[in-house]
């Protein structure tokens, strides 16, 4: 925010970065080579609604949009506990580039609406052989990913993310300031 | 370039500049007059007092702005919590985590204070020392959407700065008051002495101290005026601004109304107790009483209920079309 925002107290509402998620799919390949976790082949978008029938309609067409796909894939949404709808996407585990395609599609159809500003992050699931869940989360706002791995009892396995965070840094723009690496507990389709 | 649904509220913004500018002109007429009549009038020593004033001013505004979060905490009593310190703090610290990153800013530090009084506020010279304070009675009062209205208020007001601005803004009372102070003070014990030496400049000696008490009066009261509509108007913007990153201007308004009307029902002691904070707070302790005074518009620090709920209903037609 520059000097005359603050003197006039307004906030411009911050556009989301798309194009950054079309790095996943590589940073997968990448994921999968270093570490076992495999792409579950669920992710999921999560925006806060707005109120309103602008909104509402748009939505709508999102999820007609995704529906009308291949069988292989399905789409659901749900809505979180903090009042976020999460549209989550599932996918054949293989098909990652397919999975990002659609994600795509629902970020760029509200932005097209005007609501990207309500865009808040994209999850990518994944897990292990002894079933640890990882989501790579993508903030819209900063452009960035970073790891998020849930235990039982919303504790965070903090050395696998740091692990994650090594293992990724070439693929993926990593979000350097951990203060921002908000956790997610029970985010739909992790 | 994507269409956007936010376009600025630019009579908020073009009456919110004309306040700001009023009152930097008031500041520097008055600075201008004290120090043509001290020179010119009188044998004190204006180039000292001037100092001093402004030293003192300096030095108390910014106190007030460098510890405003810990003067503030300790005045609400809250306590600063992390989200491992129980449900309502896990869930004030996961409703603030998505308003970050929607909002793209740094995480301010989360504290509950107790009271059964419904109310927010936020601190801090910067948002990275910010502090949002919610009291136990907005959590056991709101559903989490209008928490989140309320939320989204206060972290407005930390990403428009407004804790700078009104710093900044309320110096201009602060130095009429202090230098008045100091001119009368001088000239009653110090000029005087000094006056008899050189004879002639005693006769001015009185009118003076009266002219510079009166103008000194003027601009406090110039300036309280003008800086409580500032005030008001950075409201407008918070309320603006957070329904605008929730897309929720209804459940702001829901929020605010649930308030309004619950802290009309409580106890005057928690009132009194709570006053000093006013400026900060969401909606302040004495707002319930003031639909009815006409006077009390023009001195209080917030919006009235209406205005508020006029302008939510504006972005909610705005978002919906």
């Amino acid at each position: 925010m520059g000097l005359l925002d603050v003197l006039l107290g307004r906030t411009k509402p911050v556009p989301p970065n798309l194009d950054a998620l079309f790095a996943l799919p590589s940073a997968a390949i990448t994921l999968q080579a270093a570490t076992d976790f495999v792409p579950t082949g669920t992710g999921s978008v999560s925006f806060r609604a707005a109120e309103g029938r602008a909104f509402s309609d748009i939505e709508k067409d999102v999820q007609d949009l995704l529906s009308m796909g291949e069988a292989k894939s399905s789409v659901e949404i749900t809505a979180d506990s903090y009042g976020f709808t999460w549209l989550v996407c599932t996918h054949a585990a293989d098909d990652i580039e397919g999975l990002v395609t659609d994600l795509h599609a629902v970020n760029s159809s509200l932005e097209a609406g005007g609501f990207g500003p309500q865009l808040l992050c994209t999850i990518l699931g994944f897990r292990d052989a002894s079933g640890s869940r990882l989501g790579l989360v993508y903030l819209y706002k900063r452009g960035t990913f970073y790891p998020f791995a849930p235990q039982a009892g919303e504790r965070r396995n903090n050395a696998t993310e740091m692990q994650i965070r090594g293992v990724l840094g070439n693929d993926l723009k990593i979000e350097p300031d951990l203060g921002r690496w908000f956790p997610v507990w029970g985010a739909p389709g992790l | 370039m994507a269409k956007t649904r936010y376009a600025t509220d630019k009579g908020l913004i073009a009456r919110m500049g004309a306040t700001m500018f009023l009152i930097g002109l008031v500041f520097t007429a008055f600075i201008i007059v004290i120090v043509w009549l001290l020179t010119q009038y009188s044998n004190v020593s204006s180039g000292g007092i001037i100092f001093i004033a402004i030293l003192v001013g300096v030095g108390v505004s910014f106190g007030s702005y460098y510890w405003s979060d810990k003067i503030a905490l300790s005045t609400a009593g809250a306590r600063l919590v992390e989200p491992q310190d129980g449900p309502m703090a896990a869930e004030l610290h996961g409703v603030i985590d998505r308003l970050c990153a929607l909002a793209d800013m740094p995480k301010p530090r989360v504290a509950i204070a107790p009271g059964d009084m419904p109310n927010a506020f936020a601190t801090g010279r910067s948002s990275k020392v910010a502090v949002v304070c919610v009291t136990e009675g907005l959590l056991r009062r709101l559903d989490r959407n209008e928490l989140e209205g309320v939320l989204a208020h206060e972290m407005s007001h930390v990403a428009h700065k407004d804790v700078a601005v009104m710093t900044i803004a309320s110096f201009l009372g602060i130095m009429a008051a202090l230098l008045v102070r100091f001119a009368f003070y001088s000239e009653l014990f110090g000029g005087g002495g000094r006056g008899r030496g050189r004879g002639g400049n005693d006769q001015n000696a009185l009118p003076v101290v009266l002219v510079v008490l009166l103008v000194g009066v003027v601009v406090y009261a110039i300036s309280f005026l003008l800086i409580r509509l500032l005030s008001r108007y950075r409201e407008l913007s918070a309320d603006r601004s957070g329904a605008l990153l929730t897309g929720q201007p209804s459940a702001l308004a829901s929020a605010l109304v649930k308030v309004s009307s619950d802290i009309a029902r409580i106890p005057t002691r928690d009132l009194r107790a709570a006053e000093p904070l006013n400026a900060f707070y969401f909606a302040p302790a004495l707002s319930a009483t003031q639909g009815q005074v006409t006077l009390s518009t023009i001195f209080s620090t917030h919006p009235s209920l209406e205005k508020r709920l006029a302008a939510l209903e504006k972005i909610s037609k705005q978002l919906s079309k």
